[in-house]
């Protein structure tokens, strides 16, 4: 039991910690409802044939006029709520998730290779990411928006909105992992394991790779849970804004930005319940991401 | 004075009370100097932070009287404890850096200090504060007060600390490896204050430290303690002298001597270290001899000079840069093993970076084996020196990638040399060479910090072996580890060094320990050499001032106490 505690101390600290747990469970059941969405779902909210006016601005079950049928009641279009809501979340995961590992990649390759290798490398890169923090995402957005549509054929600029918010979005977060690769390898390059590699003549991919990023998953890690939520969110404020996806496909943030229209109009349901789908997501993954800092983070401990 | 008997300290966990301090006593008198040593976790630091009522919690003292003259020192309250403290008991801590406020002058620290614990006005306390640094021998002292911590020198900090804690006149004080972060020199001026100060001012003192030479030096009586155990008490003389008990009889083996070199320390059998039977370590040992034996290589420095960007003063003239290494030129002949010693600053470091190609010389040249020897990023990844020259690292904690198992440390010189191809081969001959240097062969699934210091050093010298190196650097391989230990690993390295006729050069501050190894010795200081010689030569009849003082200045047993 002792050495069995002593080995597995995050899922020791985690067996104790009601909160994150209960955030583990939330989180993970939006994921699966979001991932599996095409099977669960009602109705493919997607498919224009598949509701109809009719059946617009109906309340949730519970209310007076609610049905059966729609659970958690339709928008105005007569779309069914449940659904949308699950596939704007398979939407916003997908988009929150690739951009996260994008920003991964590009944001924890240069910060490394600017920790190891310093001086003039090291000054460029990080000149570039205060430009970076210095532009607003919805600018970095709008900027890649009108490259891509003064690039792409017309026919195909619609079909990439999904990239073009992706790329956005990465765009804006990598120079947090820069940031922190850059430090975490400036602390294990003083470490006699990194001499010992540099000094028996490795080549430094392999040093900054095999030897060092390892070393420094720690933290990355918690910036991942912690800036995958930024990135949903940031995919909501700009599908909010309008520089993201369209109403025909909605994520989130666009269920959101519809349900605006109907906030002071006593339809509450249309905006409150996609809200709060998207405020229990987030605040789940800055849970779990906290968490992830202290089992990490032994100092904190 | 102080009596202490049968304390026992406890530390909860939640797998129950851990036992750190069991059945300890111990007494001091007035002016005396009770020395508390033992190697790292014995507990020793335990027993001062109970005296004193600092016990790291959740720690707690669960059984024992402690008496400061009439004043039971575990009935004490809060309030009355933190009273006491600073007034009559007083501590002094391991690193003058960290123990100083460095936001606050020198002046105000003493200056509180005195305020806390005496009615009187802030000019009295100033003049006691300005009598004491002068007690301490810090020249021109109402002018050096108004100074901040980082202006003062490493000794010259310690001489504050102390005056801190000498400043309410405190009947004891407990001095927690006061002179371990010091140089030799310096920390002779520190034991020579401290011994003055408890005859001249009969302050009793609890000197708690690892190093068996300072204890030898100055302590009047001492306790040994080994895994929270008192295990031998009473006079320094007697004890050290003709010990009774095993333990002690073992120290005081380990301890490797200034005066003379000896050819094995006797040690006991450690747990977790094996002894390289017949049966294994062989096939390793066949592997090495077939690389290394027919032709052992040396090194050559000629008027080598390293030189790092200084501090940057004026926007326009370019900084003067820091000489690190200054006209450094000496041979290593093959097969021999070359000591280099000097204090903290010497440059003894930045030589070992220089030998491994990691710092790039501004001028000057180095030739191994009579090939040129190119520095830094000249070197080429894959020249041959890069292979032939390995190194072993001053600490063990960081010199390991702390995330791979050992297997995969030991196969990467093998593989990246292209010297095995083999995956299997690989894995065996790293099994072999574990049980050269005296690991099991399970060690290779497991992680680093599943080991002790001195195993991991172990496996730092297994993996620089297994590059099939003709020439060793340690650079202060033994500093972190405590004295039976390093005793282990001095032979170690002398046992492979004869073996397979390597080329060694072994960087230590430590005089007695370089002495062990050294057939040559190249005395630094300030990155100049002051002496080269056969180390029989120097260590006897050292013709540098340098090397005299220092010879001089390193706390040294009695010869009447040799075991």
């Amino acid at each position: 039991m002792r050495d069995f505690i002593k080995r597995y101390e995050g899922l020791y600290l985690f067996s104790r910690s009601p909160a994150v747990i209960i955030a583990a469970i939330v989180g993970l059941a939006i994921i699966i409802g979001a991932v599996f969405a095409p099977w669960i779902a009602p109705v493919n909210p997607y498919d224009l044939s598949s509701f109809s006016l009719m059946d617009g601005l109906l309340p949730p079950v519970w209310e007076e006029f609610g049905t059966e049928r729609f659970l958690l009641g339709t928008d105005d279009q007569g779309r069914d709520m449940i659904s949308s809501i699950l596939y704007g979340a398979r939407l916003s995961l997908i988009i929150g998730v690739s951009a996260m590992i994008i920003a991964t990649v590009l944001g924890v390759g240069l910060g490394l290779a600017a920790g190891y290798f310093g001086g003039r490398f090291d000054a460029v890169v990080m000149r570039i990411a205060d430009i970076q923090l210095a532009l607003p995402a919805i600018l970095t957005a709008l900027l890649i928006d009108g490259i891509a549509r003064g690039i792409l054929p017309p026919e195909v600029q619609e079909d990439v909105r999904v990239a073009v918010l992706t790329i956005a979005i990465a765009l804006s977060l990598w120079v947090n992992f820069a940031r922190t690769a850059r430090a975490s390898t400036f602390v294990q390059m003083n470490k006699e394991y990194v001499q010992a590699a540099v000094m028996q003549g490795q080549h430094p991919i392999r040093v900054m790779f095999v030897h060092i990023l390892p070393n420094i998953l720690g933290p990355l890690l918690v910036i991942m849970t912690v800036d995958l939520a930024s990135a949903i969110l940031l995919e909501a404020t700009l599908s909010f804004l309008g520089i993201g996806l369209p109403a025909d496909s909605p994520s989130l943030g666009t269920l959101i930005r519809i349900g605006m229209q109907f906030l002071l109009s006593g339809e509450w349901w249309i905006l409150w319940i996609p809200t709060l789908f998207l405020v229990a997501l987030v605040v789940s993954i800055n849970v779990v991401g906290d968490f992830l800092r202290d089992v990490f983070n032994p100092r904190l401990r | 004075m102080l009596r202490v008997e049968n304390l026992t300290v406890k530390f909860p966990s939640r797998f129950g009370d851990v036992t750190a301090v069991e059945d300890m006593v111990m007494s001091i008198d007035v002016g005396e100097i009770h020395g508390l040593v033992g190697e790292s976790g014995a507990g020793k630091s335990t027993v001062g932070a109970a005296i004193i009522g600092l016990l790291q919690k959740p720690g707690y003292v669960a059984d024992g009287d402690m008496m400061l003259g009439d004043t039971d020192l575990r009935r004490l309250d809060r309030f009355e404890a933190h009273a006491l403290r600073g007034k009559r008991i007083s501590m002094i801590f391991q690193d003058p850096q960290t123990s100083l406020n460095p936001l606050m002058r020198i002046e105000d620290q003493l200056i509180e200090t005195i305020l806390a614990h005496e009615d009187i006005s802030v000019a009295d306390a100033r003049t006691r504060a300005v009598d004491l640094l002068d007690e301490m021998g810090i020249e021109n002292a109402a002018a050096r007060m108004q100074s901040y911590p980082h202006q003062f020198s490493g000794g010259m900090r310690q001489r504050v600390v102390i005056a801190l804690a000498l400043c309410t006149n405190p009947e004891l004080i407990i001095a927690d490896e006061p002179t371990t972060a010091l140089d030799v020199a310096v920390q002779s001026q520190v034991l020579d204050l401290i011994r003055r100060l408890a005859d001249v001012r009969k302050v009793g003192f609890m000197l708690i430290t690892h190093d068996i030479g300072v204890i030898a030096q100055i302590a009047d009586t001492v306790t040994v303690m080994r895994h929270g155990k008192m295990i031998e008490n009473g006079p320094t003389a007697q004890v050290l002298g003709q010990p009774k008990e095993d333990y002690t009889k073992q120290l005081m083996a380990a301890v490797p001597p200034l005066d003379r070199k000896i050819a094995r320390f006797k040690v006991p059998d450690e747990d977790g270290i094996i002894t390289p039977s017949e049966a294994r370590g062989n096939a390793a040992e066949a592997w090495l001899m077939r690389g290394i034996k027919e032709d052992p290589i040396g090194l050559t420095l000629d008027q080598v000079n390293v030189a790092f960007p200084g501090v940057r003063t004026s926007l326009w003239k370019k900084p003067d840069p820091y000489v690190a290494l200054r006209d450094i030129s000496f041979d290593v002949k093959p097969g021999t093993v070359v000591g280099i010693v000097g204090e903290s600053g010497s440059g003894k470091s930045t030589l070992a970076k220089t030998l491994t190609g990691l710092i790039k010389p501004v001028s000057g040249t180095m030739t191994m084996g009579g090939a040129p020897l190119p520095g830094g990023r000249e070197r080429a990844r894959n020249h041959p020196s890069r292979q032939l020259i390995q190194m072993v690292f001053q600490d063990p904690f960081s010199s390991l990638n702390s995330r791979h198992r050992i297997g995969a440390i030991l196969a990467e010189p093998l593989w990246l040399y292209g010297l095995e191809t083999d995956k299997d081969a690989r894995r065996k001959l790293c099994i072999d060479m574990l049980s050269l240097v005296g690991m099991p062969p399970e060690a290779i699934d497991k992680y680093p910090h599943q080991f002790s210091g001195g195993q991991r050093q172990r496996i730092a010298v297994a993996r620089a072996l297994l590059a099939r190196p003709k020439v060793l650097i340690c650079d202060e391989p033994t500093s972190a580890l405590d004295v039976s230990i390093q005793a282990q690993l001095l032979n170690l390295l002398k046992g492979l060094q004869a073996a397979f006729g390597l080329t060694v050069v072994f960087i230590s501050h430590n005089l007695s320990v370089v002495r062990q190894m050294a057939d040559d010795v190249v005395v630094l200081r300030n990155g100049k050499i002051r002496e080269v010689g056969a180390s029989e030569t120097v260590y006897t009849t050292p013709t540098a001032d340098y090397t005299k003082r220092l010879l001089a200045l390193t706390p040294v047993m009695p010869a009447a106490w040799r075991a």
